[in-house]
């Protein structure tokens, strides 16, 4: 325990250390395209955290353009998982089906989706519809592989066990399949979970007139550095947080496979 | 109680077939403990798991309690070798033991306490909350057993339940099932490698020809109903069957003897 | 740090399973299996937009993207931006191998270092690296060097990542049976951790690669055909304006094929290297 707690520290420690010796160096180079950290603090404040208590101190523009690039983020994440996740599972288990659509499945993943998106911009129109169409379609792959590869595993001995005790189709499914495939669905959900970011302000910096990305878009035209910067620092806390969230639902869900991986 | 008749299971077809167990008959009566040994690839797995209707036979049959098995029957509860993998890693030792209720028992109390019971069966009160790859081998196959035996079956298979764990933990546990079946109203059948095991556990010991498997001899174990890991092996009756077990698994001959 | 360890990216194991349930004509099966299905899709395709149950006016047709596709495949311009892209990516990846490989070894084989930097690394890898195209471009100016930093920067972290899981899977017995034959630690990582972590470094720069394309097409994109040629300045192009959607998606079909075989060339490579070790690449494909 007392090992963890230095171990905290030291971290933080570093990163502020890192953070000061940044100061520093852009204090005395002096560069515009390296504004100071505290500029960037003060402008992220000023830009987005100085809103009214009521609005937990979110300012108009992040309500107007940071929740709604996170909603896109999480609304895209949703969609693909609502599709990716059960259609895994049940292809996972139809070894002939995947058969059939393995190479239009590989296809599929190893299509880099940005260059679909001038065709979604024509059918779904500039703005959110189009956004999270490419963000769905960038992140359904590796959910829908992987969740593929954890359903086709499932230990043999696992499910004759399932037979041999005479548990329903629908007990096998959710009490071995599902709890099988979990850990390989969930390394594919965190790589999509990269790609959404990826996506989202792509999809902005291309197709959209709201957002971080569009924002950033705005300023880089008006080369106003440190609201790039200030984009790029947010986008990076919002990343941590996101991981973070994950993280905590996995060492929650799959505490036994991180557990006996140990053991 | 069982009847298996002419039993032959095949896999593949034309040139890579194999046959695994070629015209098996036996009959296990009720209350019976009958341990089934042969050498390595004799097809005992598959023998047994023609029996709890895992897999459909390629000729003969299974008649369990008058009824013909096609599917897994009634009754019937099965440990199988591998106890890291037939245990459920993300489930509690008491929700392993419990999932197997779900179909006969109704409510989630009922059943703990039924998983509760089970598991004091077998010395294992108390490790209801760990996970199963939180237990020794030995502590992880009594959770196998303690899942058989809470569907109170009429019929134990036991696929070389002991193969992975150390001597004295398996000799522990030939005497858990030793007392299980004294206490309970239970037919079990045993399949093993190890030719000491096979007598020590059994009223009877069957023998299999290397594959394809076929009955090569089917010897009664005349010993005291109460079994001691030194006392028993002592016996010369013990020591004499032992010799003729270990004979038969060894000899290449097919032919059976009776 | 196990938690963030990438392992996915496996094909479906369903192709294995059904060769092996029928054993001779199987090798063949899946091949002909997936033949079909791709046929089927394209004819359903095809059909969907001949009947108007997928408007014409939205999509064209899927023949006449793939007789664009082959007309492309003449096309010396989009030959070149094709070629583009395979050299920013191939650039791109040199580099990310070159520094995320040692940079894991040393997070891997020195814990202290790896706790102290943790939290700096896990602020800077999230940062989407689209995110960083703009600041890049004013930055660096357009071109090769523009591309090659932003390919780094997003691909980077798969293979930093899974080199230190590869080294946290080292059985420590095999590394404690070296060290008792006196070979020093230097020794030992190099003859025992990274072999044995090699399959892990493979996963992650496949990993890499698939990102690496999608960021080489996206700062194409984003930057247009200023950033040099490349398929994403060609699609910019293309998509100015009004957008002729059977050119882009007779594009996506060659950039799609290009992914696909980036992945088979690495699958490739990976397979020869360490045939010795191929079960726990997991599945290839």
């Amino acid at each position: 325990m007392s090992w963890l707690r230095i171990s905290w520290a030291w971290r933080w420690a570093v990163l502020v250390a890192g953070i000061g010796g940044w100061q520093l160096w852009t204090s005395r180079a002096g560069s515009s395209f390296f504004p100071r950290p505290s500029a960037i603090v003060t402008r992220m404040y000023h830009l987005w955290f100085s809103g009214p208590a009521a609005h937990v101190f979110l300012t108009a523009d992040a309500t107007g353009n940071l929740l709604p690039s996170l909603g896109r983020v999480l609304a895209g994440l949703a969609i693909a998982t609502a599709i990716g996740a059960p259609l895994g599972i049940a292809l996972g288990r139809s070894p002939v089906v995947t058969a059939y659509l393995n190479p239009l499945l590989q296809f599929a993943r190893a299509l880099p989706v940005v260059t679909m998106a001038p065709v979604f911009i024509v059918l779904f129109k500039i703005g959110t519809q189009m956004e999270i169409a490419t963000i769905v379609f960038g992140t359904l792959w590796p959910i829908l592989l992987n969740t593929i590869d954890g359903a086709a595993t499932v230990d043999p001995v696992q499910l004759e066990t399932a037979r041999a005790f005479r548990m329903s189709a629908g007990q096998r499914l959710a009490w071995v399949i599902i709890p099988a495939a979990l850990p390989k669905a969930f390394a594919g959900f965190r790589l999509s979970l990269s790609l959404s970011l990826i996506l989202m302000v792509f999809s902005e910096l291309v197709g959209s007139s709201s957002g971080i990305g569009y924002e950033m878009s705005n300023a880089s035209n008006a080369f106003d550095m440190t609201f790039l910067w200030s984009t790029i620092v947010l986008l990076g806390i919002l990343g941590y947080l996101l991981n973070e969230l994950l993280a905590g639902a996995e060492r929650h869900l799959l505490a036994w496979h991180t557990g006996k991986g140990r053991g | 109680m069982l009847e298996v008749t002419n039993l032959t299971r095949a896999f593949g077809h034309g040139a890579a077939a194999h046959t695994a167990i070629e015209a098996v008959s036996l009959s296990v009566a009720h209350g019976e403990l009958v341990s089934i040994v042969g050498p390595s690839g004799c097809g005992k797995s598959t023998l047994l798991r023609c029996i709890a209707g895992l897999i459909a036979p390629t000729g003969g049959r299974v008649v369990l309690r008058g009824v013909p098995v096609h599917d897994v029957p009634d009754g019937l509860a099965v440990v199988l070798q591998d106890y890291g993998r037939s245990l459920y890693p993300w489930l509690t030792v008491r929700d392993n033991v419990a999932l197997p209720l779900r179909r006969t028992l109704r409510g989630r109390a009922a059943r703990r306490t039924a998983a509760d019971a089970s598991l004091a069966a077998v010395a294992l009160a108390g490790v209801g909350d760990k996970y199963p790859w939180q237990l020794s081998g030995g502590m992880q196959q009594r959770v196998a057993i303690a899942r058989a035996l809470a569907c109170d079956p009429a019929l134990l298979l036991m696929d070389e339940p002991f193969g992975s764990v150390d001597a004295q933990t398996r000799e522990d546990l030939e005497d858990l099932v030793l007392r299980v079946r004294r206490e309970r109203d239970i037919t079990i059948l045993l399949v093993t490698h190890d030719i000491d095991e096979s007598v020590y556990v059994g009223d009877r010991v069957i023998v299999l020809t290397p594959g394809p498997g076929r009955v090569r001899a089917d010897l009664p174990v005349r010993l005291p109903e109460s079994r001691d890991q030194i006392i028993t092996k002592e016996l010369p009756d013990f020591v004499r069957l032992r010799t003729e077990v270990s004979r038969l698994v060894r000899s290449r001959d097919t032919r059976a003897v009776s | 740090m196990s938690h963030t360890t990438v392992t996915g990216g496996a094909a479906p194991g369903g192709t294995t399973r059904a060769a092996t349930r029928a054993r001779r004509p199987a090798r063949a099966l899946p091949w002909a299996r997936g033949a079909a299905g791709v046929v089927v899709f394209l004819l359903l395709a095809e059909a969907a937009g001949r009947l108007g149950v997928i408007s014409r006016s939205a999509l064209p047709l899927t023949s006449a993207v793939l007789a664009r596709a082959v007309l492309l495949a003449g096309n010396g311009r989009f030959l070149a931006d094709l070629g583009a892209t395979v050299e920013a990516w191939a650039a791109g990846m040199a580099i990310t191998v070159a520094a995320g490989v040692p940079l894991g070894l040393l997070l891997g084989a020195l814990p202290g270092v790896r706790v102290a930097t943790r939290a700096i690394v896990e602020f800077l890898r999230p940062i989407p690296s689209v995110a960083l195209i703009l600041l890049v471009s004013l930055l660096l100016g357009p071109g090769l060097r523009m591309s090659a930093t932003l390919i780094v920067y997003g691909a980077i972290w798969p293979v930093l990542y899974n080199t230190i899981a590869g080294i946290d899977d080292v059985d420590p017995v095999a590394k404690e049976t070296h060290r008792a034959f006196g070979f020093s630690r230097l020794d030992t990582i190099r003859m025992v951790s990274l072999p044995s972590a090699a399959p892990f470094i493979a996963t992650g720069i496949r990993l890499a690669s698939a990102v690496a394309i999608i960021l080489d097409i996206a700062t194409g994109y984003v930057t247009g055909p200023i950033n040099g040629p490349g398929i994403g300045a060609y699609i910019a192009q293309q998509s100015s304006g009004t957008s002729d959607l059977t050119v882009i998606l007779a594009a996506t079909f060659w950039a799609g094929i290009l992914g696909l075989a980036l992945d088979l060339l690495l699958t490739g490579a990976q397979r020869r290297l360490l045939r010795w070790h191929h079960t726990r690449l997991g599945e290839t494909g």
